[in-house]
């Protein structure tokens, strides 16, 4: 690890004041990737100015019919959830299968969501439950906070304060891991709005990140069942290919995955 | 603490100090004013040096010294070698290219070292070696050994033409060919062991010191074997003569083979501790790991199998070519020859056998013995196509197995190795039974109702441990003996110290040395301490590797047991006016037999120390020692039973349940012994479903993380069901076997037959990732639709 300086931000407006008097400064939430990475030495921010201690910014709550979660919450925390258990059974099954049990006591919300790993389990859950990031300077609807691989529309003194979701009549999660690295090669996030109507998202699969599936959506609209998008499966052209999957695999994995959601979200 | 001698499950008395984080490994060891020492490294597999300009980290604080290759040459350090010469068929020896430690002229693989940065602080010390500037101009680099010895392929070493190491065999060629000849069935099959990368948990590690006024240097080092390490680097690397040089391996968290061998990295840090003036410490980082540790198998192999109209063998011909990367490391070459063809016979009676051998070089890290090492080779192509060829004449697998195992001893096999005892159909009648072989069928449908195919298994492995009389593996090439020395020293209290040649590296030698102590004596094992990996204590020793601690290092300590009971008993004797052949050993007393007349072992040792009243002529003291080499390989050998579900939409493998029927002779701590099978059967699996070493074209390592590289956990694996049934070994007085790397030889073959069976077909090769047995079953569907 290169040198760097750590500083404890108490307040959302002491995070970025922090933020606009640092060199080359990063935001760190549980640091379950960053810390990893500037220990190989591949990155090499000047300053960190810790987030997760900012109480505005932790702890769960009912919003609405549905619920908000501060951006330093913990993976373990909304797994563990009673209220995100009961409003979005998908979202709490989610985070309780993140990584293992370490990285789901130090790995928040907002820091998964802010880096926007392309096979990070949580941008399909914002996505297919048309969640609200809400930062330190505007509300951005999920679909227009995802811009790409490891790219967000945060600029690099906002951060994510909390994220807004809905309520849902059906929710689940389905993720294939990759064997070594355990992060989503395929991750279907299927969501059931109170209005009826369906969304699929899907993460670890696509070229630019989570992508939602709409010709699935389309088939679950008319018959919510398994066999309905048994036979829909992603352009294989826009997957990622590597060493663990090939894009035709990937494809057929999203399918997979899809009816399994579809099957756990009953 | 209690009495617990051969047979009890005596728990580990080193666990209390490794679970409560009290081991001490060499990176816990410091000498004052130490510097540490950060490798620069090549990003490119084959390039020429063209310039180092190391200026700017010497400007760096804290920087002590940037050494490189010509200053290394410049001091007289030899090259790293190659420890065991192999001859090609044609008689000439093999090419040996030459590595140093650090390298000045042309870089063969991604993360070989240029040059050392010794600095005050470990963060210093890598900064600065960022700093220092190298220049390379690529060269064209080969990967695949196959490519390799293309005409054409890029050259690595000027003294190996075509990158051919050696063209080897063994076998008898013409009786071979005329057994194929005859032949009512030939099963051929394409074999490709996957390189895996060993991943011990502690890295390898180094802290050197020199003490100039006494010209005496020190090393802590991670190693199996830190007499052959002094050896090495006096004899050969030319850093320090063997006896101003202390090598102490203190506790070594895991090895798999990989520290075994003398690295660059531990060389340089002992000749920088003088050329700096200061001690010095590296710790290899997990990146560092994974480029530089030596990675194990990689075979490419072709066999043939021939029955009769009977379905008997008739003969096994192979034709395998090994990477052995882009230097010969240090017992490379024995790994394709001697530890793997001589295995081709398995359990079975065939007449015979021929294998030709031809081993690489390419632009990738130096591959040598890693758990197993040759034995998993020689098992997965042998029980591959002993499944693959039941299957083709319609013979149940176990079947046709038992019809061809070997039932009289000793057996001479084709291929140099004398098997002295066994019994094959023990354990695979253990092994079915515990299996439920003949349920099967039932299991298989009631998967099918919830859509996975299930799939059943077998592999019937052989393996030689406890290698070797020195004399026969002297004449097969190995540049040392492979004997074991072990020194008992009783103390006047009665207390004993052991000190061994062998070093434990997690093995448990601290309990299962302590159980024959106590057996022989009836002391409590806590009145026993095992003394091992120093070069100044302990007298000398080969190291633990091979499976060789409890058949040949138990063996030594035996010899010196004897002899230190020969001598209790006659001072025993003397004092209660007996006749020596009267004394008995019980209980932790001598007693004369038939009478109450007693001495506690304290009273005789003290006695023996005191020499207030010894038998006339007899040396005071009761310290004895022994050298013991092996009379024959040992032969561990058993059947294991994998059942596989294969979740066709995913290809996903989930291992249901796993049966391991083993012989390895007597057991000293069957605790001990259950926990190597799970270890080695866990190994096993991971190299047949997760673990492969992979390369690009460009010979970047692609795994060379934990996020790409897949290591087995828990959820891979099921709940094992071990059994033990013992055939002694008769070459030792033990009647012991090695249980060392058992599971991780026998397992893979169990796995792919197992997954082969589920989705049927054959066509999978190491490791059954789920991408590969998705695309197989696809292609099985698409098949059965047509």
């Amino acid at each position: 690890m290169y040198e760097t300086n750590y500083h404890r931000a108490g307040s959302v407006a002491e995070a970025a004041e922090k933020m606009a008097g640092a060199d080359d400064g990063k935001f760190l939430g549980g640091g379950q990737t960053l810390l990893p990475t500037m220990k190989q030495r591949l990155a090499a921010p000047s300053d960190l100015i810790d987030v997760t201690k900012i109480a505005e910014m932790k702890g769960i709550c009912a919003d609405g019919d549905g619920v908000s979660i501060g951006a330093a919450t913990t993976h373990a925390e909304v797994a563990g959830s009673d209220l995100v258990k009961q409003t979005l059974p998908g979202l709490a099954s989610l985070a309780g299968g993140i990584g293992d049990p370490a990285v789901r006591h130090m790995g928040t919300i907002g820091g998964s969501i802010a880096n926007n790993d392309p096979a990070a389990d949580y941008p399909a859950a914002l996505v297919a439950l048309g969640a609200t990031v809400i930062t330190s300077k505007r509300e951005l609807a999920a679909e227009d906070f995802f811009t790409g691989m490891f790219e967000t529309a945060l600029e690099d003194d906002e951060v994510v304060v909390s994220v807004k979701f809905p309520g849902a009549a059906a929710s689940a999660y389905a993720k294939y891991p990759n064997p070594a690295s355990r992060y989503a090669m395929a991750g279907v996030f299927v969501a059931k709005g109170k209005d009826g109507g369906v969304k699929v998202a899907v993460t670890g699969a696509g070229q630019d990140g989570v992508f939602r599936m709409s010709a699935m959506e389309t088939a679950l609209a008319g018959n919510f069942s398994p066999d309905a998008v048994a036979g829909i499966a992603p352009n294989a052209d826009d997957l990622l290919s590597d060493l663990h999957g090939s894009a035709a695999y990937r494809a057929n994995l999203v399918t997979v995955m899809a009816k399994r959601a579809i099957a756990a979200a009953g | 603490m209690a009495v617990e001698g051969i047979g009890a499950r005596a728990l580990r008395k080193e666990d209390k100090r490794f679970i409560t984080g009290k081991g001490r490994y060499t990176d816990d060891m410091t000498m004052p004013g130490m510097g540490f020492a950060a490798f620069v490294r090549s990003p490119h597999a084959h390039a020429k040096v063209t310039g180092i300009d190391a200026s700017a980290a010497l400007a760096m604080p804290g920087v002590d010294a940037v050494l490189t290759g010509d200053q290394l040459i410049g001091d007289g350090i030899g090259n790293l070698i190659c420890g065991w010469m192999i001859h090609s068929k044609d008689g000439s020896p093999m090419k040996m290219g030459g590595w140093r430690a650090l390298e000045p002229e042309i870089v063969r693989h991604v993360g070989q070292a240029v040059a050392v940065v010794v600095a005050d602080t470990q963060a210093q010390a890598r900064d600065a070696a960022d700093a220092v500037v190298v220049d390379y101009e690529e060269l064209p680099a080969v990967i695949d050994p196959l490519a390799a010895l293309e005409p054409g392929a890029p050259q690595l070493h000027p003294e190996a033409e075509g990158n051919l190491i050696y063209d080897w065999e063994i076998g008898d060629e013409a009786a071979t060919n005329a057994a194929f000849e005859k032949a009512a069935h030939v099963t051929r099959m394409e074999i490709h062991n996957n390189r895996l990368v060993p991943n011990a948990m502690e890295p390898r590690a180094a802290l050197a010191g020199y003490d100039a006024a006494e010209e005496h240097y020190t090393l802590y080092t991670t190693s199996q074997n830190p007499h052959v390490a002094r050896l090495v680097l006096s004899a050969f690397y030319n850093v320090a003569p063997e006896h101003k040089l202390r090598v102490i391996a203190p506790d070594v968290g895991g090895g798999f083979g990989s520290k075994i061998y003398i690295y660059p990295e531990e060389m340089v840090c002992l000749w920088a501790s003088k050329r700096v003036g200061r001690p010095v410490k590296w710790v290899s980082d997990r990146t560092e790991a994974f480029l530089t540790d030596a990675h194990g198998r990689d075979h490419r192999s072709e066999a043939e199998l021939a029955l009769d109209a009977d379905n008997r063998i008739l003969g096994f011909r192979v034709k395998t070519v090994a990477n052995l990367g882009a230097y010969m490391s240090l017992f490379s070459s024995s790994v394709p020859t001697y530890l793997y063809a001589t295995l081709l016979s398995g359990q079975y009676d065939i007449p015979a056998i021929h294998a030709n051998v031809k081993t690489v070089y390419t632009n990738t890290t130096p591959v040598d013995a890693y758990r197993g090492a040759g034995r998993p080779e020689a098992t997965y192509l042998l029980e591959r196509v002993m499944e693959t060829a039941a299957r083709e004449v319609g013979l149940s697998p176990a079947e046709f197995r038992r019809k061809n195992f070997i039932r009289t001893f000793p057996h001479q096999t084709p291929v140099i190795m004398c098997y002295d005892a066994g019994n094959y159909d023990a354990t695979l009648d253990a092994a079915l039974k515990a299996a439920d072989y003949d349920g099967f069928a039932a299991r298989k449908a009631e998967a099918a109702s919830r859509g996975k195919l299930r799939g059943i298994g077998l592999s019937c492995y052989i393996e030689a441990c406890g290698i070797a009389p020195s004399a026969a593996v002297g004449s097969l090439g190995a540049g040392v003996g492979l004997w074991e020395s072990a020194e008992v020293r009783v103390n006047p209290v009665g207390t004993i110290e052991v000190l061994t040649g062998s070093h434990s590296h997690g093995q448990g030698h601290e309990t299962t040395f302590a159980q024959l102590i106590s057996e022989r004596f009836g002391l409590d094992t806590d009145a026993v301490s095992i003394v091992h990996g120093d070069t100044d204590k302990v007298q000398f020793g080969m190291g633990t590797y091979g499976s060789r601690s409890g058949a040949v290092g138990m063996s030594a300590i035996v010899k010196a047991l004897d002899k230190v009971e020969a001598k209790a008993k006659k001072i025993a004797a003397h004092l209660m006016e007996a006749a020596e052949g009267d004394i008995q050993i019980e209980g932790g007393e001598l007693k004369v037999a038939g009478t109450d007349k007693k001495l506690s072992f304290t009273e005789v040792a003290l006695a023996a120390y005191t020499a207030h009243n010894l038998p006339e002529g007899m040396e005071p003291g009761l310290k004895e020692g022994a050298f013991y080499d092996p009379t024959n390989f040992t032969f561990p050998a058993g059947t294991y039973v994998c059942e596989v579900e294969v979740d066709p939409d995913t290809g996903k493998t989930e291992v249901v349940s796993f049966v391991a029927a083993d012989d390895f002779g007597n057991i000293i701590n069957p605790m001990i012994v259950e926990g190597q099978v799970h270890g080695g059967i866990t190994q096993g699996i991971g190299q047949a479903l997760l673990e492969n070493a992979s390369y690009d074209e460009n010979g970047q390592l692609l795994t060379a993380s934990y996020m790409d590289y897949c290591m087995p956990r828990a959820d891979d694996v099921p709940s094992y069901q071990l059994s033990t049934h013992v055939t002694e070994c008769p070459g030792n007085p033990l009647g012991m076997k090695g249980c060392g790397e058992a599971g991780a030889i026998g397992s893979p073959p169990a796995v792919i037959n197992a997954i082969t069976d589920a989705i049927g077909n054959n066509g999978l090769s190491m490791p059954a990732s789920p991408e590969k047995v998705w695309a197989l079953c696809q292609a099985g569907m698409r098949q059965a639709a047509e």
